[in-house]
């Protein structure tokens, strides 16, 4: 080095560089105090009169107080629906793809808004809601426009036409995508459909009521009540023909168990236990990323988060201590800060259970590691966790989270691999990290799972369908399989 | 893995070359260009941009004037502003290297030199290696190497190899920076390896282009080379700089490369001594930006010298 000039003694330490707040602005959304039900195109009160308040999970700063609906209030909506569906079946299928054409654009044009509402109101990071929640809501309208006058394509000579009613339930982790992977196949399909969305999450559903009253949607196609799970038990008891549920197994169980024998149809998208695959010949920076991605994206808050990594043993140490330092990087914090990469946990509840199974996962003696962050002391957070040497009988090696938390284990052959990956009660995604592609197709054949993600984890994509095997639940969405629940066929 | 140099300094053992997922990595280059930098710790990057900043002029019309030019605003970027630092170095030809030590004598601004019949490397070695020590004899501080992609793309790693441990002989202590040329690489695959080869061989940077292609630096490439340089410290402790150059023109692109440093190799590489911007136009806009920062509106082109 040469030597340096005394104006400028410092030139060459490292500096500190912390990047200074950078929040998305607030001021685009306007969230009323209360909210009613939205019952055929109208606003109601819920006829007990009952609410709730919704909070921001950032700081539990309560944001609307959130009308409860009960059995009159869901049965006013099926009817509601009801009285739509020859309207709306009765439309040609082109005329139908206008509407979800036009609130695929509307839901582009307001994306912004939305983006903020769902963060504020769910705590998910605003670079997610912003780039992935809300284009792939959009995107899930556009595609099922494309359907709306096809059906008769999508399953030639089986003469496909609408089941009437659907009753969906959605959860809180995806409130707004959630809505958009039940509405747009139901509604292409000439369904009429009444939704719950999730008791923590109802305002972009709300939101969402207000931006079909501005795309014309004729009254009662869509009806949407909120309230906490007695609703939903209500809706699955009401008089409709299809229940289209998302959210844990237990509860899906419980909707099985009633809904046995009545004829009413079910698909079920439930929890899950994905193993991340990893094998020594992967890229393993980029896989590094994918561990991350699978896990730490929406707080771990994914139902096909890949919450098991199994890592081939020969490079499981640096594979480990890449992890380690990735999570390091990870910014924890305000889910509007558009530099946040691991925002809030949705809920006290939800909080409440990551720490008892991450205290079971320390009792039961598996290692620890949270990066070094600091926590807002306000509202609901968990730092990135990775546990390493748990054994398969470990209840967080068993065990659905939903947080960010991650489970390390090891094989030595594909075969284990396999085997150690389809020992779980779930099978709704896999992941496979190889740059050998016949290996790739090799552990796809005998991976029980709905999706297999090679090289990549968490796509989606309207066009590809989504479901699970075994306690993952059954039925697909999205794809030309995602629209066959929402049809009925001539029987041969 | 890879073969060591006769009686070289630097065998330290590598990490494995590994694959690179090329969605995988451009994936993560484009996420981490999303990051909002703002305020005081957009004022932090951009000043952080110019004491990091190679200033360069490598044309064949460059003269000593166009050099002394160069000099002058190198030292002193904005004259009216004397808060704002030098740049690390100015990258010229070897012929102009004179010319350059003249003018930045007694400054903290170091002198670099192209060599090894830069762009394209396609000389002799001895050729190549007697330029390197010319460059040096005249005053240059570090030498800014092409590697021969010809031989590199042909599988003979060993040659491209022995050229760099050559090279790094005849910099004699000057600090040698080793450029790949990643457009003319075609994979990431052949980056990382091309990287790992040159950190073997001796190379104090690695550095993605000659500027003179119209694929040059990409946040992409870059993270790829970050990437090696993190694993050759994991595995050995030692701390090898990077270098984007060509096409960075826009203080937004510039404040990008700077976070992939930040986030993928931390605090340490923040320093001109192990992280390099070439650039030619790049100053200005980062001038204006500053200026911006301080006054709050913007200035025309015009109020920025055009050196």
């Amino acid at each position: 080095m040469t030597e340096l000039s005394p104006r400028d003694p410092t030139p060459l330490l490292p500096i500190d560089w912390a990047y200074a707040a950078a929040p998305e602005s607030r001021e685009i959304v306007t969230i009323a105090e209360r909210y009613g039900l939205f019952i055929g195109g109208e606003w109601v009160e819920p006829r007990a009169g009952a609410s709730f308040t919704t909070c921001s999970p950032r700081d539990e700063e309560p944001l609307a107080e959130i009308a409860q609906a009960g059995a009159a209030d869901v049965a006013a909506a099926v009817d509601a629906a009801r009285a739509a569906f020859p309207g709306w079946s009765g439309l040609a299928g082109s005329e139908r793809a206008k509407y979800l054409f036009r609130i695929a654009r509307l839901l582009q044009e307001r994306a912004r808004e939305f983006a903020v509402l769902e963060s504020l109101n769910g705590g998910k990071p605003i670079k997610e809601s912003r780039d992935v929640d809300l284009p792939l809501a959009a995107a899930h309208f556009f595609y099922h426009a494309g359907w709306a006058d096809k059906l008769e394509y999508a399953f030639p000579n089986r003469s496909p036409r609408p089941l009437g009613v659907v009753g969906q339930i959605i959860p809180w982790n995806f409130p707004l995508l959630m809505l958009a992977w039940k509405l747009a196949p139901a509604l292409a399909a000439g369904n009429t459909a009444v939704l719950k969305p999730a008791e923590t999450t109802p305002l972009t559903a709300l939101a969402f009521c207000e931006l079909l009253l501005q795309a014309e949607l004729p009254a009662g196609v869509v009806n949407i009540i909120t309230g906490d799970g007695a609703t939903g038990a209500a809706l699955v008891e009401a008089a409709v023909d299809k229940i289209a549920f998302t959210g844990s197994t237990e509860v899906g169980k419980e909707i099985q168990r009633r809904l046995a024998g009545s004829g009413t149809r079910l698909t079920l998208e439930l929890g899950g236990k994905a193993a991340n695959i990893v094998f020594d010949d992967a890229a393993l920076d980029q896989a590094v990323e994918g561990i991350v991605n699978g896990i730490y994206f929406n707080q771990g808050h994914v139902c096909c988060a890949g919450s098991r990594l199994l890592v081939q043993e020969s490079i499981a140490e640096a594979a480990v201590e890449k992890l380690k330092q990735r999570m390091a990087s990870l910014r924890v914090g305000d889910p509007l800060d558009k530099n946040t990469d691991v925002g809030a946990i949705n809920s006290r509840a939800q909080l409440t259970k990551i720490e008892q199974l991450v205290a079971a996962g320390s009792a039961e003696g598996a290692d620890i590691y949270q990066p070094p962050c600091r926590l807002p002391e306000k509202g609901y957070w968990f730092a990135p966790t990775v546990f390493t040497n748990v054994a398969q009988s470990h209840r967080i090696a068993r065990e659905e989270i939903f947080g960010p938390v991650l489970a390390v284990l090891t094989f030595r052959t594909p075969q284990e691999a396999v085997e150690k990956a389809n020992n779980t009660p779930y099978g709704l995604s896999a992941g496979v990290w190889t740059e050998k592609g016949s290996r790739i197709l090799w552990m796809a054949e005998r991976l029980r799972a709905g999706v297999v993600w090679a090289n990549t984890f968490n796509r989606f994509d309207p066009a590809s369908p989504f479901g699970g095997y075994k306690e993952s639940g059954f039925g697909r969405e999205g794809g030309r399989h995602g629209l066959e629940p929402y049809l009925a066929f001539e029987s041969a | 893995m890879l073969p060591a140099g006769p009686g070289h300094a630097h065998r330290q053992r590598l990490p494995r070359t590994g694959a690179i997922d090329q969605v995988g990595v451009e994936a993560r280059a484009a996420e981490l260009a999303k990051r909002s930098i703002k305020q005081e710790s957009k004022r932090v990057a951009l000043e952080l941009a110019i004491r990091c900043c190679d200033l360069t002029t490598l044309e064949g019309q460059d003269t000593p004037g166009k050099v002394a030019a160069l000099c002058a605003k190198a030292m002193r970027p904005d004259p009216s502003d004397p808060s704002v630092p030098s740049v690390a170095a100015v990258c010229v030809y070897p012929t102009l290297v004179p010319a350059a030590v003249e003018r930045l004598a007694g400054s903290s601004v170091r002198v670099a030199s192209v060599a090894t019949a830069f762009p394209s490397g396609q000389s002799p070695l001895p050729i190549r290696l007697a330029e390197v020590v010319e460059a040096v004899a005249m005053g240059a501080d570090e030498v800014d190497m092409v590697i021969d992609r010809g031989a590199f793309l042909a599988g003979r790693y060993g040659r491209v190899f022995d050229d760099i441990v050559a090279v790094k002989e005849a910099c004699a202590g000057a600090h040698l920076k080793v450029i790949l040329e990643a457009g003319e690489l075609g994979t990431y695959d052949n980056l990382r390896r091309a990287s790992l080869l040159a950190i073997a061989a001796g190379a104090d940077f690695i550095k993605t282009s000659t500027g003179k292609l119209p694929s040059a630096a990409t946040l992409p490439v870059q993270l790829v080379m970050l990437e090696a340089v993190r694993d050759v410290y994991e595995e050995s402790g030692r701390r090898v700089g990077v270098k984007a150059a060509g096409g960075i023109r826009a203080s937004r692109n510039a404040i990008q490369y700077l976070v992939q440093v930040h986030e993928t190799l931390g605090r340490d590489w923040l320093t001109p001594s192990l992280y390099r911007i070439g650039a030619s136009s790049l100053l200005n806009d980062i001038l204006m930006q500053l200026r911006k920062e301080r006054t709050g509106v913007y200035q025309s082109h015009d109020y920025f010298g055009d050196d």
